[in-house]
């Protein structure tokens, strides 16, 4: 599990992430909500060792993340930023072989070889495994590190907002692999998501953030309510439900 | 299918026959004549074999090892600094060699070289970190501002080292520090290039944590290493080979910018694959650059850095137009 205590991170006078303390990491898919600047980025960079905590702690199974070896940790627990600037012109096949490196400093053996090949799989990059980052599109480089960060393995996942610029059948595609890895392989997976119907039909959990704290976490049908909605975003939003899942309707 | 060239066993075997045929006839050209018929009828102890020896081979070594190190280097500090047009001389890292080399043979003229050539490592890290940390407080870091920021680093310590040298009456031999030359190479000097052969040997080792430390901090911290250190080696690196060859032959201007940008596009950035292509695509770069000095104005000879200087700022300019091309 991933637990955290009293965690604080300040910019200047402002706490952007305020005292939070709460247990992450359930088996199967935890979703985190919120309106702009809310913390979350600043939640999971902390929780990732990516943002270093300004009070608190963090730990991962019992491992302190400040002070745990990077290379141990990396084998347990990977994380993906929301937004990622490569000037490095790589392949989509090295950069996905790069998530293989807390596995084998860098030698790639069959095994390695084999999760390379499935995530590219996975994620519908065999057409581009040759090309430069630099030469695709942005949800194909957006898929690209979700390969990488599934080839690492690890059985917690940390997603910042992974279906930035995807198209709705990538979109889709992502949310089911992600479902499955939770399903079938045990995977943890923690992730930001902007469309909370999306969250409402695949997590387990949602944990709804305003303002640098928890607002509420719990069953989709507990969070995605037109009163815990209003609170969060500040609109009144209605919700049907469809298929047992709560569905926001908020196009209209 | 051009980027899968480099792949290829074949074309890394006539890459390399290529250099050394280019450091073959490097070998003969000359004002003396040295030619396989002139060694065979003198014999060993001949006057060409001696020539050979004691002037023809360090330099033509000299130029290997001194070109294919300073394009790695460019190579590595345009990973660590994540950007294309940076090299040890824009980035303060080989004037500040220079002033330390500078502030070694007037404080300490009796040090042997190998000392001399230490402190100027010692300058050489400071002036690389004191880049490094004057890019970490900008606050907005745009391709072209990097460079300039390196640049105007540069300039400053330079002016530093140009005003000292003119005082002392040392600014020839500060020009011989900052333009290769490598007509007055003999053995006894070169030799320390060996010391920036053995650091890209050790970059070699690293390369694939050098090209993680080229993603950036965010994805070297995921992938479990330590983003500081692999700071550290690689500005390690990049100092001890920029103050090498200031000490032994002079620096070569663009050549650390050039060769790697040409190599990144067409076999990428990943260093496992970049770096060899890198040492030798520079080796024959300055092989043939010294080959132009010494043939167009026989029997004088144009300074290597005179030489790549002009051929350089042509490719580059070619690049730099290029790339903007790709941009939009
Ligand atoms: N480096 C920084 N310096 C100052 N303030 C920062 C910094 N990084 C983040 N903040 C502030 O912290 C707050 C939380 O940011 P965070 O990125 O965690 O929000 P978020 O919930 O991920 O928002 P979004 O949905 O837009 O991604 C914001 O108000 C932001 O302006
Ligand atoms: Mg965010």
């Amino acid at each position: 599990m991933i637990v955290l205590q009293s965690v604080t991170k300040r910019y200047a006078d402002t706490a952007v992430v305020d005292d939070v303390s709460i247990e992450l990491g359930h088996p199967g898919i935890t979703s985190v909500i919120g309106a702009n600047g809310a913390g979350k980025s600043t939640l999971l960079s902390m929780i990732g060792r990516l943002l270093l905590v300004d009070s608190g702690t963090i730990t991962v199974d019992g491992l302190d993340v400040t002070t745990t070896r990077g290379a141990l940790l990396a084998r347990r627990l990977a994380v993906l930023r929301q937004d990622n600037h490569l000037t490095a012109r790589l392949t989509v096949r090295d950069l996905v072989a790069f998530g293989r490196f807390p596995h084998g400093r860098g030698r790639l053996g069959p095994s390695d070889r084999e999760a390379i090949d499935r995530a590219i799989d996975y994620l519908d990059l065999d057409p581009v495994g040759g090309r430069f980052l630099d030469e695709l599109s942005g949800g194909q480089r957006q898929r690209a590190f979700l390969a990488m960060t599934l080839a690492q393995d690890t059985e917690y996942l940390l997603l910042d907002e992974p279906l930035n610029s995807l198209d709705l059948r990538h979109c889709v595609q992502t949310m089911r692999l992600l479902r499955r890895a939770a399903d079938e392989l045990g995977k943890r997976i923690v992730l930001v998501l902007h469309d909370i119907n999306f969250a409402a039909a695949y997590s387990d959990r949602i944990v709804a953030m305003r303002a640098g704290r928890i607002h509420v976490a719990g069953k989709p049908t507990e969070v995605i309510t037109t009163a815990v909605l209003r609170q969060v975003y500040g609109l009144d939003i209605a919700v049907d439900e469809f298929g047992g899942h709560p569905m926001a309707i908020y196009h209209l | 299918m051009i980027r899968r060239i480099g792949a290829t066993p074949a074309a890394v075997v006539a890459g390399v026959a290529l250099t050394a045929a280019l450091a073959l006839v490097s070998v003969f050209v000359g004002v003396a004549d040295v030619t396989p018929g002139s060694l065979l009828r003198g014999g060993p102890d001949g006057e060409a074999a001696l020539l050979l020896a004691a002037s023809r081979l360090p330099r033509t070594l000299a130029l290997v090892l001194a070109g294919a190190a300073s394009a790695i280097a460019g190579l590595i500090m345009q990973m660590l600094v994540r950007n294309r047009f940076v090299e040890p001389a824009t980035t303060g890292t080989t004037e500040a060699a220079a002033l330390g080399l500078l502030v070694v043979t007037v404080s300490a003229p009796g040090l042997p070289l190998a000392g001399k050539m230490a402190v100027a490592i010692g300058f050489a890290l400071v002036g690389t970190a004191l880049f490094l940390l004057l890019l970490r407080r900008l606050p907005v870091r745009t391709v072209i501002l990097v460079p300039l920021v390196g640049l105007m680093l540069g300039s400053v310590i330079g002016a530093v080292t140009t005003f000292f040298a003119y005082r002392l009456d040392l600014l020839q031999t500060l020009d011989t520090w900052l333009t290769g030359d490598f007509s007055g190479v003999l053995r006894g000097r070169y030799e320390l290039l060996w010391v920036a052969f053995a650091a890209t040997a050790a970059a070699w080792v690293a390369a694939d944590r050098l090209t993680v430390a080229g993603l950036g901090r965010d994805f070297t911290t995921n992938l479990g290493m330590h983003y500081g250190r692999l700071l550290a080696l690689g500005v390690t690196v990049v100092a001890t080979v920029a103050s090498v060859v200031v000490v032994t032959v002079g620096a070569i201007p663009f050549l650390g910018l050039i060769v790697p940008n040409i190599v990144s596009l067409l076999l990428g950035d990943n260093a496992r694959r970049a770096i060899p292509w890198v040492a030798v695509v520079g080796a024959a770069f300055v092989l043939v650059c010294d080959l132009i000095g010494r043939v167009l104005r026989h029997p004088y000879e144009i300074p290597l850095g005179v030489v790549v200087g002009v051929v350089g700022a042509a490719v580059f300019l070619y690049l730099l137009l290029r790339s903007s091309e790709r941009a939009h």
